[in-house]
């Protein structure tokens, strides 16, 4: 069994205290945490700076060069990782076992986060619009058009909160490093393994361990970090997202009620995107914030529900070794009983239909864990209760709405996929501020052009566009 | 000395110390139920005992003859009731505990608190907590015994203590309420009255804080580019909520600069109420793992770890029990009261030759209903 410590910008910290991670379905010790406090963390914003400078000290090519090579590392090297070392199985088997993801859901994440910190440059290249690299770092510099741009550093290092079972979410804070920006990481208590390994792949790269903090704990961690980081991020619920609306200090990452969109024009051959449909509502388990939750058609929707139902409504529960399990566990069964019980009040109102009733239950109750299976649902009316929920199994509803009432009715929207020609409404959408990503045509909602921002440009996020004026040299 | 023959002197101590508390125990209960010494609520409970106290209890065993006593007793008056005849026309206090809903409990007292306190002084290490240097009281006091209690300390070894008032009610009303920046704003008054004081010139070498204020008051200390070690302090006393080992490590560590040979400043931990009095923590060490456990000041007070079932059954040594105290002094009578605390049974040692408890915390069944760390 590992031990895991807290990492003090590069140095490792045995605390007293420990939480154990055991296997969801077997109970097996998988690690041991240590645990600190908030009073840490906030002692140790004294060193940010630090963190920066080390950063700043490699040029931006070469920490491009370095986080290649992180992400090599990540996707295949044995890795230091605590008191021992960690192979690729380990962590696949250790990620499956603490989150409840099937193992082949968790090589997917490990793929998706090594990709991106693999291309970072193309990302960046795409966030910046093409900025040279070197005009962040030294903080001004001329683009090539005899303008001198200058771009002021928010903070010296990133903050962030994060989630107890989605992998894949991770890929928001990686381009922090070639930013040259340190990390300051509250790992989930379910989840660390992500963001050790990744800090570990760093530090093997060459990338200084003095950048790097990891600091599991309590919520008084997660409290001390937000308060106290100038620019952090947080993932949770919509009342997390709530609570840091407005908040400039704090990029609030929640529930994404991604959804699809049918135009008219396009609606009466539904049947050629139940493909697109599937994926976009059963990938991941539905567990991320880019899966769909709800569709939204002026008609057919009674049969495209059924359609998805049929599909869906089977899926069993099989083991998560098992590479065709598409079921993810509830590693707390009350968190399962808890939604089963929301979502059947959902279901109860008028106007809403379970297509998957007809497909056995969808609460599966193991000794020490839960399932719940897909959940296909109608409603006549974009005022159903139903019409505005996500939860995190494989959830959607068919919603009724006409077309004209679309952008009134839809709400936020994380991932939206649009299946029109229709000019006129791809126009509405382009220019409605409901839908925060925009995908015209029949795109899974859970496919990201990593090229794309995702809620927000990280690179506004941490530097912010300013004047910068330099006097004539004087004469000699 | 040998092995055996010090085993033999921890043993010899153990029992004197077991002898010293039956004959207190006996001479505490003829105190409370004779008729003319004893107060008006144990004299009208004697009624409903099974038992006459004044003739069956001839140790502190025999205390397990009572019924536990009850807190709620204490909530709502005549609160004179509680004070023994023998007492009648001195002085009295009445301090109350740290509800916030409903009527508080409280307790009388006429010197008990000075007793206690002074008795605690006893421990202190003079290198440490100088005779004669001032002190400051960092924490709750209205009601409460803590201010009174801390000044008196600080009297008692020759000093001034300068006081920062707090109303944990109000804290928890906060908490309670979601108001988290209030509070955070509440804190922050009270710093930085802290750290007027204690820039003001006025020599203060000792402190009184709870945990949570004094983490507080060394980040507000830090942001002013001082420290507790810099600003002069080299003795503080602490309770009022949960030490953990790993916080208290965070704090000797990080927040005081070192263990008190390295850094110059010594931290004792604390454990007590109104009810008991103040339990003294076994020096706490890194080699120890930073374990605190407490030790009641026997045989004034006494604390049991008993199992969770069976209140008269204590548990064996490092096992998990609930806390129960007793507190037999000629003010107050306590024949066994359940703590809203759980912790481990310590062995006793040479300093303390009586049973003490470690890992103290909230009693699992019941931490969930409660707001800890109010202060």
């Amino acid at each position: 069994m590992l031990t895991l410590n807290a990492l003090r910008w590069g140095k490792p910290y045995k605390s007293l205290e420990t939480q154990e991670v055991v296997h969801f379905d077997t109970g097996e010790p998988i690690a041991s945490i240590g645990q600190v406090n908030g009073g840490m963390l906030q002692l140790d914003m004294k060193h940010t700076a630090r963190a920066r400078a080390v950063l700043r000290a490699i040029a931006p090519s070469e920490l491009l060069t370095r986080c290649k090579k992180a992400a090599e590392l990540f996707e295949t090297a044995t890795l230091p990782m605590g008191d021992g070392t960690q192979s690729v199985d380990e962590f696949i088997h250790q990620q499956s076992a603490s989150t409840g993801l099937p193992e082949h859901m968790c090589r997917g994440n490990m793929k998706k986060n090594s990709f991106v910190l693999a291309n970072m440059e193309q990302i960046l290249d795409s966030l910046t619009r093409g900025l040279d690299l070197n005009i962040l770092t030294r903080g001004y510099g001329d683009e090539g058009r005899g303008v001198t741009v200058s771009y002021q550093v928010q903070t010296p290092v990133l903050g962030a909160v994060l989630p107890n079972n989605s992998p894949g979410v991770h890929t928001l804070w990686l381009p922090a490093v070639a930013l040259q920006i340190g990390l300051m990481l509250k790992p989930g208590s379910q989840e660390p393994w992500t963001p050790y390994r990744m800090v570990a792949a760093f530090i093997e790269a060459g990338i200084p361990a003095e950048a790097f903090a990891l600091y599991p704990g309590g919520h008084d961690v997660g409290q001390a970090l937000l308060s106290r980081s100038p620019r952090s991020m947080v993932f949770g619920s919509a009342q997390t997202v709530e609570q840091y609306a407005g908040n400039p200090r704090v990029q609030a990452h929640g529930p994404g009620f991604s959804k699809i969109i049918f135009g008219d024009d396009c609606v009466d051959r539904w049947e050629d995107y139940l493909d697109v449909m599937v994926e976009s509502v059963f990938s991941n388990s539905g567990r991320s914030c880019i899966n769909c939750s709800g569709i939204w058609a002026s008609r057919h929707t009674e049969k495209i529900a059924a359609a998805l139902a049929e599909r869906l409504g089977p899926t069993a529960v099989l083991p998560p070794q098992d590479d065709q399990a598409g079921l993810a566990a509830f590693t707390n069964a009350k968190m399962a009983t808890g939604t089963w019980a929301m979502v059947q009040q959902d279901l109860a109102e008028s106007g809403v239909t379970d297509l998957t009733a007809q497909f056995g239950d969808r609460l599966v109750e193991k000794e020490r864990c839960a399932y719940l299976k897909p959940v296909v649902a109608t409603a006549d009316s974009p005022d159903r209760a139903i019409a505005s929920k996500e939860y995190m199994f494989p959830f959607v509803s068919v919603v009724k709405c006409d077309q004209k009432q679309l952008l009134k009715k839809i709400g936020p929207t994380l991932v939206g996929t649009l299946i029109t020609e229709d000019g006129e409404l791809i126009d509405q959408f382009t220019e409605s501020t409901s839908v925060d990503r925009l995908n015209i045509g029949p795109i899974p909602t859970n496919r990201l052009n990593w090229l794309q921002p995702h809620e927000g440009n990280l690179t506004e996020f941490l530097f912010r566009s300013r004047a910068y004026q330099t006097a004539p040299a004087s004469p000699q | 000395m040998t092995v055996e023959s010090a085993g033999q002197n921890n043993a010899d101590s153990e029992a004197a110390a077991r002898a010293a508390l039956d004959a207190h125990t006996v001479e505490t209960v003829q105190w409370h139920f004779h008729e003319s010494t004893g107060s008006p609520f144990w004299l009208e409970k004697k009624r409903d005992l099974k038992f006459d106290p004044l003739t069956e209890v001839k140790s502190f065993e025999d205390l397990k003859k009572f019924p536990l006593f009850e807190d709620d007793w204490l909530r709502g008056g005549p609160v004179r009731r509680w004070v023994p005849k023998g007492l009648d026309g001195r002085p009295t206090y009445v301090f109350e505990t740290g509800g916030t809903t409903g009527v508080p409990k409280s307790r009388v007292v006429i010197d008990d608190f000075r007793t206690d306190y002074e008795l605690f002084s006893d421990t202190l290490p003079d290198e440490y907590f100088p005779k004669g240097g001032n002190w400051l009281m960092l924490g709750p006091s209205g009601p409460r015994r803590l201010r009174l209690a801390v000044e008196h300390l600080c009297q008692h070894r020759g000093g001034i203590s300068f006081c920062i008032d707090l109303d944990p009610r109000w804290v928890v009303k906060l908490i309670k309420k979601g108001w988290m920046e209030h509070l955070e704003e509440y804190k922050k008054h009270c710093i930085d009255q802290a750290i007027t004081i204690l820039t003001a010139g006025h020599d203060i070498k000792c402190m009184f804080t709870t945990p949570k204020l004094l983490e507080s008051l060394a980040y507000g200390l830090a942001e002013q580019g001082t420290s507790i070690q810099e600003i002069g302090i080299t003795g503080i006393f602490s309770g009022g909520t949960e030490f953990t080992p790993q916080w208290t490590r965070f704090c000797v560590e990080e927040l005081l600069g070192g263990p008190a040979e390295e850094s110059g400043v010594y931290m004792t931990p604390t454990y007590g109420n109104t009810l008991m009095g103040l339990a003294c923590s076994k020096p706490i060490t890194a080699e120890d793992d930073y374990k605190i456990a407490y030790y009641a000041p026997q045989p004034r007070a006494v604390v049991e770890v008993v199992d969770f079932d069976d209140h008269h059954q204590v548990v064996p040594y490092q096992a998990t029990g609930r806390v129960k105290l007793y507190t037999l002094t000629k003010e107050f009578f306590v024949p066994g009261f359940l703590e809203r605390d759980e912790g481990e049974r310590e062995a006793p040692f040479a300093k303390y030759p009586w049973d003490g408890v470690s890992g103290v915390r909230p009693y699992h069944a019941i931490a969930s209903q409660t707001t800890v760390g109010v202060y």
